[in-house]
């Protein structure tokens, strides 16, 4: 407890975080383990590792950075392709398992970080709602220039068209590796919950230590003010595109997770378009802008609810938007917030004794 | 950060509310194993861009459920029968299959659309669950020995149209409008140019849509105009052939029109203009016009218990039911079975029997899980189908 | 010829989302947010314009009619409940995610009422249109109806925003809601008249939209949604004449790109388009260029 106490806040902070995820990881194995689980929720292990990934990711841009992006599933399309791509090139080549995940994910979170600062060099000139619209449109490039990829593979070596199958000019025992809107299908289920957690601890480790550290405070101070940041000699740019690529990095690497969880990969709006983005924006507004252990759990309860409501059949998604709204006004409005300071005071007592 | 703070407890607080419910859902739902009903699941999309396919398909199966408790069941068993939404999503279809696991089910009829049915392919062959899909069309959406089909496959839709188009010489130049963001869509396209190349048809003009821009076709139009098309081939759903047969008496482009069993339900659209698609053929396994008793029976039952005019989804789905049937009488499996035991006792059963369903007579199955079963070319004549030549 | 038929076509999308873009752009100039439930409200305005037409029989003025008034309606109700407690939250970003959820909710409600089923609009406009060069080129009637209405509502709102003591009060809201107060503008009301007058333009909007493409499910309005809302920022959101040469020069490009490109990649082309735009002119074509204040 002494050694607790001569921590510096944010790393007991941070500290709590590590010991919440791997408290549930080790609680779900369990119940996995013996098998005291419903199929749904060990099924919804690995998403919620992604989900959590992406929010976390996200938050360092929205949180952190101060700029709105709706354009992050464009990442995780482009690390999940990248990817799966290779996985399945090299499913009969590498044998082993963990290792051909690993490469995968070496190359899913390269690639999305190259298009995070190829992306983000333009991007991060505009402000406000105009560079929001403008990750919307790199978002919905992407996806829509996955839907015309189409690569086989035959004795000549790749063939590649924006077309259709038949440009490709394969010989007859070539084979479609991408198939355009039909995406790419026999992807190996490489993604496990351990591994879900691990990237989410490396996440969580890479997030908070940049916070903490002297290129975190420039990113914060120029989320808080731009020109008085830069009149200290701030490199703006710079700081700007560091927080953006790391972002796009680890919403590849939740791609490369995602990818490898399900055997078909498709680029539709709801899994990689502007339906995702936004999806992912909501967890990080719901858990608290800047906030990342609320990111977390947003991404987990929100995740989880529309599952859990499936009782409910067909009023299911209309009291997921009714729940929605009304975490939002209780989470944001300030008239609910004095309400809950008045009624609701173990929040601030807790805060004291964190003190 | 004291709101922040706060935040976090209070969503800790709610986080541990929902897990409660979440707990208290699962007990509630295994309690009830080992039953004497048979449990089947069905997936598909009841929420979202999708929704028409997968409520057509959940009506279907529940019409067919009703008949046969009524009759007595399967093998003298019950059925008991559930429904998941799937948004038309891999990820939320395995989900939806989880959740029909926990509940118990024993045999799957589902997915609907043809990329989550890949997903979940994998699912049932780890669990080794039957699956029987009504209307997922992809290849590999059972490219395993326990997953089964109703509806005709992408390619065999794609090389019928082109073989019936070739064999009745009706057209010279041909055009095909077809939806590229849509699996179904393009793999019925792709097996088509190549087998109408095979044939010695000209393809004039090649034109895409997305899902993202689906409301005016007027490009496409104009290009198969330009190019001189007698016959546009369109591989997709009738909402947006509507359009598309709007548009194209806009601009004055009469052509021969041929579809897929996507065009089906199409004169059924509610205010539509029905003389904008007379001379439309299709090539399709049920028309809700159909002359037979089976039909007509069943479409009196679905609009007075759903209140609308069943497609070929739900025609696909009632199928699916009578041919779990058969199958489950052909192989004599009791509830008490073990999944995986009622699986292979299925899998043999499926490829034994015939069936006259709604959606072909003298059905058979192959072991690769595809059906054998003769598609009808319908035309639309005032405002009707009618047969224009069972192949 | 074909490019001018071409553009023909691009100029009837384009109206389309030319009257869209002009209710998004009106809400966002006066109460700085992104109502992203624009379209679902556009989307149940055809659907009670649809219903007064086939249910109740009434003739399609009476049916605009009607669903302007229940758009704006309702308009006013969500304003209330779900987006005003919010006006001062310590993030902008908050009334965004509750308009999201007010479009989930709208979408689901649509989809229990009136079901998964497409259904057949009935255009309100009779007449056929114009038939130009011996017949080879035509308009339709739906397109020359949506572009004049575009103009009128253009006039109009520019007219109300420039001259009327409301439309002053709104360009007051819209400069310094804390200035207008002490002035003794009642901005609450202010901001209430703004989404009435946005969500009865999303009811006009809605019926043409169906008109010229008629095909009605509960997320026929997602799409033209997010696409508007390209067009409004594209002209430079917030400004009434930009939404209107944006929605326009959207549908101009969309169709021309399908046309001379790729028909598979005319969405990555609008949107690079917007991208180039936004790159050179950082508020839009007609946008105001903001003095940022140190």
């Amino acid at each position: 407890m002494g050694m607790l106490k001569k921590m510096s806040k944010n790393t007991r902070s941070n500290l709590i975080t590590y010991g919440i995820v791997i408290a549930a990881f080790l609680i779900m194995q369990t119940l996995i383990t013996t098998g005291s689980i419903s199929s749904l929720l060990e099924g919804l292990m690995v998403p919620l590792c992604i989900y959590v990934i992406l929010a976390v990711s996200l938050n360092l841009v929205v949180g952190i950075l101060g700029e709105l992006s709706l354009g992050h599933a464009g990442f995780m399309c482009v690390g999940a392709f990248t990817s799966a791509f290779f996985s399945k090139c090299m499913r009969d080549v590498i044998t082993s398992s963990l290792l051909r995940f690993f490469l995968a994910l070496l190359i899913g979170i390269a690639v999305a970080a190259v298009f995070g600062l190829i992306i983000g060099i333009p991007v991060l000139r505009l402000k406000g709602d105009y560079l929001a619209i403008v990750t919307l449109a790199f978002g919905e490039i992407i996806k829509n220039l996955v839907n015309v990829l189409f690569i086989g593979r035959d004795s000549n070596g790749f063939h590649f068209s924006t077309k259709d199958v038949m440009d490709l000019n394969m010989e007859p025992d070539g084979t479609v590796l991408v198939n355009g809107p039909q995406g790419i299908t026999g992807t190996p289920k490489d993604s496990t919950f351990l591994i879900g957690v691990i990237l989410i601890l490396i996440t969580l480790f890479i997030v908070t230590n940049l916070i903490n550290s002297r290129d975190g405070r420039a990113i914060m101070a120029i989320r808080d003010n731009r020109i008085a940041a830069e009149s200290i000699g701030i490199n703006v740019t710079k700081y700007k595109l560091m927080a953006f690529t790391i972002s796009a990095a680890l919403a590849g690497a939740a791609g490369v997770l995602y990818a490898h969880n399900l055997s078909t990969l498709t680029a539709t709006t709801n899994n990689f378009g502007y339906n995702m983005s936004i999806t992912i924006l909501v967890f990080v507004v719901l858990g608290g802008i800047g906030n990342i252990r609320g990111s977390i759990i947003a991404a987990v309860i929100l995740t989880l609810l529309p599952e859990l409501l499936r009782g409910l059949s067909d009023y299911r998604m209309l009291i997921y938007a009714i729940v929605l709204i009304i975490m939002m006004l209780f989470n944001w409005a300030p008239k609910a917030i004095e309400w809950r300071e008045k009624y609701f005071s173990f929040g601030k007592r807790k805060k004291e004794a964190v003190k | 950060m004291k709101m922040l703070k706060k935040t976090a407890s209070l969503m800790l607080a709610s986080a541990l509310m929902v897990s409660l419910a979440a707990c208290g859902s699962d007990s509630g739902s295994s309690g009830s194993s080992g039953s004497d009903t048979f449990k089947i699941g069905g997936i598909g999309p009841t929420t979202g861009d999708n929704a028409i396919y997968g409520t057509a398909v959940e009506n279907g199966i529940q019409l067919a459920v009703d008949e046969i408790n009524a009759d007595g069941g399967i093998n003298g068993y019950q059925i008991e029968y559930q429904f998941e939404d799937d948004q038309s999503d891999s990820e939320k279809s395995v989900n939806a299959y989880n959740t029909l696991k926990d509940w118990g089910m024993q045999m799957l009829v589902g997915t609907v659309t043809s990329t989550p049915c890949t997903a979940v392919v994998e699912e049932t062959h780890a669990d080794n669950m039957f699956q029987l899909t009504p209307s997922a069309t992809a290849v590999e959406s059972i490219q395993y020995d326990n997953a089964f089909r109703m509806c005709f496959s992408d390619p065999s839709q794609g090389s019928a149209s082109a073989d019936y188009i070739a064999e009745n010489g009706l057209a010279s130049k041909i055009a095909v409008i077809y939806n590229s963001s849509d699996t179904y869509s393009s793999g019925i396209y792709q097996t088509f140019v190549t087998e109408a190349q095979a044939k010695g048809l000209e393809i004039v003009a090649t034109e895409a849509f997305t899902a993202d821009s689906k409301t005016d076709f007027s490009v496409q139009l104009q290009k198969a105009k330009d190019a001189g098309a007698d016959l546009v081939f369109l591989p997709i759903y009738y909402q947006e052939a509507s359009l598309i047969l709007a548009q194209a008496n806009n601009m004055d482009f009469a052509p021969a029109w041929f579809g897929c069993d996507g065009m089906d339900g199409l004169l059924a659209l509610e205010g539509f203009d029905t003389s904008l698609a007379e001379g439309l053929m299709f090539l399709t396994p049920f028309t809700a016009d159909a002359e037979d008793e089976a039909t007509q029976t069943f479409v009196a039952d679905y609009k007075e218990n759903f209140g609308e005019t069943p497609n070929q989804f739900a025609a696909d789905a009632y199928d699916c039911l009578y041919s779990i049937k058969a199958a489950a009488e052909q192989a004599d499996i009791t509830p008490e079975m073990s999944i995986s035991d009622i699986s292979d006792a299925m899998k043999t059963a499926m490829t034994e029997i015939t069936i006259d369903g709604l959606t072909g007579k003298q059905i058979t199955w192959g072991e690769d899980g595809e059906p054998s079963k003769d598609p009808t070319v319908v035309v639309v004549e005032g405002g009707k189908y009618a047969v224009l030549q069972a192949e | 010829m074909s490019f001018i038929s071409y553009l023909i076509n691009g100029l009837s999308l384009g109206s389309v989302y030319a009257i869209i873009a002009l209710g998004y752009t009106m809400v966002y100039g006066i109460a700085k947010m992104l109502n992203f439930a624009h379209g679902d409200v556009i989307m149940i305005g055809a659907y009670v314009a649809l219903l007064s037409m086939t249910q109740a029989g009434l003739s399609p003025l009476a049916a605009i009619l009607i669903a302007v008034v229940v758009c704006t309606a309702l308009g006013i109700v969500i304003e209330r409940i779900a987006y005003k407690p919010l006006r001062n939250a310590s993030s902008s970003l908050a009334v965004l995610i509750t308009a999201i959820g007010v479009s989930y909710l709208l979408q689901n409600v649509a989809l229990l009422l009136f079901g998964a089923n497409a259904q057949s609009f009935q255009s309100v406009v009779k007449w056929g249109g114009l038939s130009l060069a011996g017949g080879s080129l035509k308009i339709s009637g739906e397109t020359v109806v949506t572009i004049i209405a575009c103009i009128i509502i253009m006039i109009v709102l520019t007219f109300f925003v420039q001259k009327t003591k409301p439309g002053q009060a709104m360009r007051a809201v819209s400069e310094d809601k804390g200035a207008a107060q002490l002035m003794g503008i009642n901005v609450n009301g202010t901001i209430a008249l703004t989404f009435a007058i946005g969500s009865a333009l999303a009811a006009v909007a809605g019926v043409l939209l169906c008109s010229s493409y008629p095909s009605l499910t509960p997320y026929t309005g997602a799409m033209p949604g997010i696409k508007a809302f390209v067009a409004a920022v594209f002209g430079g959101i917030g400004s009434i004449q930009g939404a209107f040469i944006g929605g326009l020069l959207l549908g101009i490009i969309e169709i021309l790109g399908r046309a001379y490109i790729s028909s598979q990649m005319a969405d990555a082309l609008v949107f690079a388009v917007l991208i180039i735009v936004l790159l050179v002119k950082p508020t839009g074509l007609l946008g105001k260029k903001i003095q940022e204040k140190v």
